[in-house]
């Protein structure tokens, strides 16, 4: 156990993506990799203590049925551990100071921000300061996008990308600063680490379908000012081989999937500097 | 008094909901509004603090960014009419229920079971219209009268303090627990009219056979016993409901005489056990060691072996008639409820894809409406959403299906919906697609609670749509408590928890408990230990109700606790409701009273078979007279703007068809990922590159010259798309899933012989190519009554039939798209073309169906597909794919365009036989046909491969936008752009 990176994905209420996010853990390089039902962790049978890294699925936590995220993050802030009556955010808040890791994808990145995990600007753990509108579509879409990395981001997740290709999948990706002072916060502090761009990754987009959502200023992923807690709207664990690519019968590409370099640095980061 | 919270977005931000319904007016209703915009409103039947409330508004119910909230105070203002929009009591509320799940966490507090939390939309809209305008505004698009309640006031009306109130809608006034008895030694029409008023689907025959059977002095004696002597309303309703078509599946267990055109007669022993069973019998047999099949017809899906470790269940089914009445609800719980279908087989699948076809009338309907239809659209954006929610969320890919319009799916659409699961073989040892209750076995119900909704969903299903069809059939789905429920059942299969599984769906308990009954021999249920929704149901209800979201498992009494203590830590409901037994009785209790004491085996068996006779007479149909055109491309363009043809993407980028991460082959592809997938690859196992490939064929038009070639032709489109991307034509499976107007000859169905004789076609051409191709079938599923029924308005569907193939590649690196890849690819085409346009989409362009039926020649098309298969399992192939609606021309075109390629082809090079005009080469619908392209480094190894199949060189894939069709003259006849081919066929269906 001791030396070993260890990996908990959650799962139930809704959550979907489970399977493929728990592989692509391994495929990253991490040496355990368990998935977690919610009610493992209330119960107090599991808990975060005991992981490096905590990955949040994408899904319909509890059918999104008060917005995305809405129900799932009330039961984050205010349920209480069974066997110790601690409250599970206090639970998440130590595994945050303990400079642990936070991956949440599609619905669980929308989890990270309704629960203020991110941007979390000055350390402000738990004041929400972004949100997800509905698409301005007003509809659900699969579809792939081209994504443009921050070099100067402290992203943790996204170090030493470029560019990926990657799906999205939602109906509320239209991501919403609070106000214009959040949002300069998050360009000069590099936060933005992630936002929609054209098939030559020139410049970010407010194009549709480039920018699938209407998202400001393209942003589909950010992180917190330590780096170590990240959210991404598109979905790298779907892309973990060439034959996910939805052109791979037409085109040259790397036997990996590009999806799989967010965790492979996450393991990294983990190995160097938690373990 | 419950309170109210309201939700609204902030007066500067758009609110997409009000954006798109005032899109719809302005659209679909032809109505002009000026703006609308909606309030979410949350009725809390709680006694709760105003700080409470004002908690609960600012934390799970709005959006601090986003959003505005008020407590006990109307947001609304500055309208000319406010519509609000709710649920009907007893309807299930999923908002809701999350709701009222944030609202114990919020406050950490657990509510009693009557302290509710329902859901409600207001839509305030701006605009000169009448009442009579905003009514169907509220009722035609807002929402559906039998779901929903719905209150209007204008600006007049309304009052800004108090706003509409708050409106609670509790199921209430039920008094419940009621045991009716009927005497059954009552003339003939009595007997059909108890029939008709409780809606049992019952014959005069069947009815007479009951009162025969409680009639037997042997039966009388014993249930004095036990229960009085009448049949209780419990018993009619469990044997209405065993006996219905919809669960018996009497027209295909019927003796048939069959009459062919020239007399000929012939008697059928059931079309099932003869053509549908038997052909699998029979292939069985012959594929020896090689058969993949595990369990077929006998559990709830067929169940496949997909290596040595894993196994396939794979099922589709209809749910037709709740679609029409309400397509969101219908669709959903559909699909719901197919997923229920694979996750109750065997030991309980995981499941890992679903499809989804419809047959819609075209959108763009302009002729009066029948009674009580719904608007073509309507019903098309229903069920798209419905099938949205009930996949995306339960997080299960849906990657294949397609859409089919006639005019004569108006009064009754169809919507399948089919879902794979899979499981290890062996579970703890033993197989597990084997099942089964042992007396002293529990009887457990999972999941979700009993209501009112779906009461006789079985036998209502088992009648024609009428004016005065019963609301009650009509349910929401709820993905999400299904989902915590699978969840759950997932975990308690692998600790062997329960020994056999099965689906609550039509027919509710009595069809569950009772079909696992019938292996241990008997069953003791205590109706009144079921959880409800609501208090009041009476016992027959309860066993009856549809509700979704629930299962059934035999439990061995020593892992009960086990079990029942996993349930509660995973949040999901079980039940003891009793035990099974070897008695050899149905056997029910209501607080101690025996309400149901039936023999099993007359339950099960006791249906008198019905004697039909079918009556074939060939139709003869106009042939078509028109000119051929001097140029094509203008032709070509209207094909590829056919409903039948053209794109689909909107509908398909709103289903997640990736989710579980196995993606290979998506239903689109191509340069711009918009082109038409013939059929979609999975790799299930992630660290594995063993693919799944599932396709499907429907060909509705074919039925109106021969349905023989119809089925011939769907089994064969099938087949075909399944092997277009790389599936193994030796490793697959069917699943038959007909669709059929009434073909029971009866004063409202004159033409009955005529209709039972098609079905007898197409169950003849099922057994002949099946066999022939070696696939059998392993499931299915029929639905017999699909015609309109309105004062002296009928309408019937034509006869439908859904064949979809569960193939397997070996490794889903050498699939292949249907896509050109490189300029100076050779084009050819695979497959021999005939004079065969009867039932052709370009016939049908120009109003005409014709005689000549595309006949499937398959001992030809099995050569094919093998070698073809061989070919792209070695690499050669850079593109195929398959010919079917619009012919060689549009399998060409679409090719060309979804590469972002250009295309030369010559006609003359064509192989056909008996094919003279141009156009009729391009457009016959000649089946087992390809389009396929070679790199010209391997047009040797493909053609050495491909040796003995008709195969033409006919051009070559080219650089640029030119798409050009050489005639058989050598004149070009077509002169196309590859830009505007695609524009004409994404344009129809658009966003």
């Amino acid at each position: 156990m001791q030396g070993e990176v260890r990996v908990i994905v959650l799962a139930g209420n809704g959550i979907n993506c489970e399977y493929e996010t728990a592989y692509a853990c391994k495929l990253g390089g991490a040496d355990a990799v368990d998935i977690v039902h919610i009610n493992e962790l209330l119960l107090g049978e599991r808990r975060l203590d005991d992981y490096h890294l905590l990955c949040l699925p994408g899904g319909f936590m509890d059918g999104d049925d008060l917005g995305a995220a809405k129900a799932c993050a009330n039961r984050f802030r205010h349920a209480k551990i069974a066997t110790t009556g601690e409250r599970f955010w206090d639970q998440v808040m130590r595994f945050v100071q303990k400079g642990r890791l936070i991956l949440g994808i599609c619905n669980g990145f929308q989890l990270m921000a309704k629960l203020g995990l991110i941007p979390a600007l000055g350390g402000g753990y738990g004041e929400q300061k972004v949100t997800f509108a509905f698409n301005d579509s007003s509809r659900f879409e699969d579809r792939w996008v081209h994504l443009k990395a921050n070099p100067h981001s402290p992203c943790v997740f996204t170090k030493g990308l470029e560019r990926v290709f990657l799906p999205v999948r939602h109906g509320e990706g239209k991501f919403l600063p609070a106000s214009r002072s959040v949002m300069r916060k998050l360009k000069e502090k590099g936060l933005i680490c992630l936002q929609y761009t054209d098939e030559r990754y020139r410049g970010t987009t407010m194009k549709y379908p480039l920018n699938p959502n209407g998202s400001v200023e393209g942003v589909a992923g950010i992180c917190d000012e330590t780096g170590r807690l990240f959210g991404i709207m598109p979905h790298p664990e779907a892309y973990l081989h060439r034959t996910n690519h939805p052109r791979w019968t037409r085109e040259e590409l790397p036997e990996e999937g590009a999806g799989v370099i967010f965790l492979r640095n996450a393991v990294e980061y983990i190995r160097e500097n938690v373990l | 008094m419950a309170h109210r919270i309201e939700v609204a977005f902030k007066g500067e931000l758009r609110d997409p909901l009000g954006g798109k319904i005032r899109e719809k007016v302005n659209n679909q209703l032809g109505l002009e509004v000026e703006s609308v915009r909606t309030v979410d409103v949350y009725t809390i039947d709680v006694p709760l603090q105003r700080e409470e409330l004002e908690s609960l508004a600012k934390g799970p119910y709005s959006d601090p960014i986003t959003q505005v909230w008020s407590v006990d105070c109307p947001l609304a203002q500055d309208f000319d009419w406010m519509i609000e929009v709710g649920l009907l009591p007893g309807v299930t509320d999923n908002v809701g229920r999350t709701a009222r799940e944030a609202l114990e966490a919020r406050l950490e507090v657990r509510l009693k079971e009557e302290e509710r939390v329902y859901t409600s939309c207001q839509y305030l809209i701006r605009g000169g219209l009448s009442r009579d305008e905003i009514e169907t505004i509220a009722t035609g698009l807002l929402g559906n009268p039998l779901v929903h309640r719905f209150e209007i006031r204008n600006r007049e009306e309304w009052n800004s303090v108090k706003g509409i109130g708050s409106v609670v809608p509790k199921v209430t006034g039920l008094t419940g627990g009621r045991i009716e008895r009927f005497a059954l030694e009552v003339p003939d029409e009595d007997l059909l009219s108890l029939s008709k008023e409780r809606l049992l689907a019952l014959s005069l025959e069947e009815m007479k056979a009951l009162q025969r059977y409680f009639g037997r002095k042997e039966i009388k004696e014993r249930r004095k016993i036990r229960i009085e002597e009448q049949i209780t309303d419990v018993e009619l309703e469990a044997i209405a409901q065993t006996w219905s078509e919809h669960c018996k599946h009497k027209i295909f267990q019927a003796r048939i005489r069959y009459i062919d055109e020239d007399g000929k007669e012939e008697v059928i022993e059931g079309l099932f056990d003869t053509c549908i069973r038997g052909a699998t019998e029979v292939i069985r047999r012959s594929l020896g060691e090689k058969d993949q099949c595990l369990s077929v017809f006998t559990d709830n899906a067929g169940v496949v072996a997909f290596n040595e470790q894993w196994s396939l269940a794979f099922k589709v089914e209809t749910h037709n008639t709740p679609s029409a009445l309400d397509p969101y609800g219908g669709a959903l719980t559909g699909i719901v409820g197919v997923n229920r279908d694979p996750f109750g087989t065997g030991k309980g699948a995981k499941l890992i894809f679903n499809v989804d076809t419809f047959c819609f009338a075209p959108p763009d309907w302009s002729k009066p409406l029948p009674p009580r239809v719904l608007d073509p659209k309507r019903i098309f954006e229903g069920v798209r959403e419905g099938v949205e929610h009930g996949g995306n969320k339960s997080g299960i890919p849906t990657v294949n299906g397609s859409i089919v319009f006639d005019d004569r799916y108006v009064g009754q659409p169809l919507v399948y919906c089919g879902t794979c699961g899979m499981m290890p073989r062996y579970i703890q040892g033993e197989p597990s697609h084997i099942k089964r209750a042992d007396p002293g076995d529990l009887v457990v119900m999972v999941g979700g609670r009993i209501g009112k909704d779906g009461i006789h969903g079985a036998t209502f299903s088992s009648e024609e749509l009428h004016e005065a069809s019963p609301t009650s059939a009509v349910q929401i789905g709820d993905p999400i408590t299904q989902k915590r429920m699978t969840d759950f059942l997932l975990v308690a299969r692998d600790r062997n928890l329960y020994k056999s599984i099965t689906d609550n769906g039509a027919g509710g308990l009595s069809s569950s408990v009772g079909e696992m009954a019938s292996g241990p021999g008997g069953c003791e249920i205590y109706l009144e230990r079921a959880p409800l929704k609501y208090p009041g149901l009476d016992p027959w209800e309860i066993l009856l109700s549809e509700s979704q979201e629930r299962m059934t498992l035999a439990v061995y009494s020593a892992k009960i606790d086990e079990l029942l203590e996993l349930a509660n830590r995973m949040e999901v409901e079980a039940t003891v409701l009793g035990r099974f037994t070897d008695s050899g009785t149905f056997h029910c209790f209501w607080h101690g009273d025996t309400v149901a004491y039936l023999d099993m085996d007359f339950l099960h068996e006791g249906v008198p078979r019905m004697e039909l006779v079918a009556r074939w007479e060939r139709p003869h149909h106009e042939e078509p007279e028109f000119a051929l055109s001097e140029e094509l491309t203008s032709t070509l363009e209207r094909m590829l703007s056919r409903l039948n043809i053209c794109s689909k993407e909107t509908v398909i980028r709103q289903y997640d068809h990736e989710v579980q991460g196995g993606s290979a082959v998506k239903p689109l592809v191509g340069k711009k990922e918009d082109g038409p997938g013939d059929a979609a690859a999975i790799r299930p196992l992630l660290d594995s590159f063993e693919g799944v490939v599932v396709s499907s064929g429907i060909c509705p038009r074919y039925s109106d010259i021969d349905t023989y070639h119809m089925m011939a032709c769907a089994i064969d489109e099938a087949i075909r798309n399944n092997v277009a991307v790389g599936g193994n034509p030796a490793r697959m499976a069917g699943l038959d899933n007909f669709c059929w107007p009434d073909p029971v000859k009866s004063d409202k169905t004159p033409d009955g012989e005529y209709k039972l004789a098609q079905l007898v076609r197409a169950n003849k051409a099922l057994y002949d190519y099946t066999t022939t191709y070696g696939v059998p079938c392993i499931s299915g599923k029929d639905s017999m009554k699909n015609d309109y029924l309105a004062g002296d308005i009928k309408i019937s569907i034509p006869p439908t039939v859904l064949f979809s193939v569960l193939g397997k590649i070996e490794d889903v690196r050498r699939a292949v798209t249907m896509d050109a890849k490189a300029p100076g690819d050779l084009v050819y085409v695979l497959g021999m073309t005939y004079d065969e346009l009867g039932g052709s989409e370009y016939f049908a362009m120009h109003g005409y169906i014709g005689n000549k039926v595309p006949q499937v020649q398959a001992w030809e098309a099995k050569e094919l597909y093998y070698k073809l298969h061989e070919a792209i399992m070695e690499g050669v192939v850079a593109s195929c794919h398959d010919c079917s609606d619009g012919g060689l021309g549009v399998a060409l075109a679409e090719s060309a365009f979804a590469g972002g390629l250009g295309m030369e082809v010559d006609l003359r090079k064509v192989p056909s036989t008996g094919v003279e005009r141009d156009d009729y080469l391009l457009f016959s619908e000649s089946q087992s046909r390809f389009v396929a392209t070679v790199h010209p480094t391997m047009q040797e190894a493909f053609l050495s491969i491909m040796k003995g199949i008709y195969l033409g060189e006919i051009g070559r894939v080219t650089r640029g936008r030119r798409f050009i069709v050489i005639n058989q003259k050598g004149q070009k006849i077509i002169q196309g752009d590859i830009s505007r081919l695609k524009e004409a066929w994404q344009r129809p269906l658009r966003f």
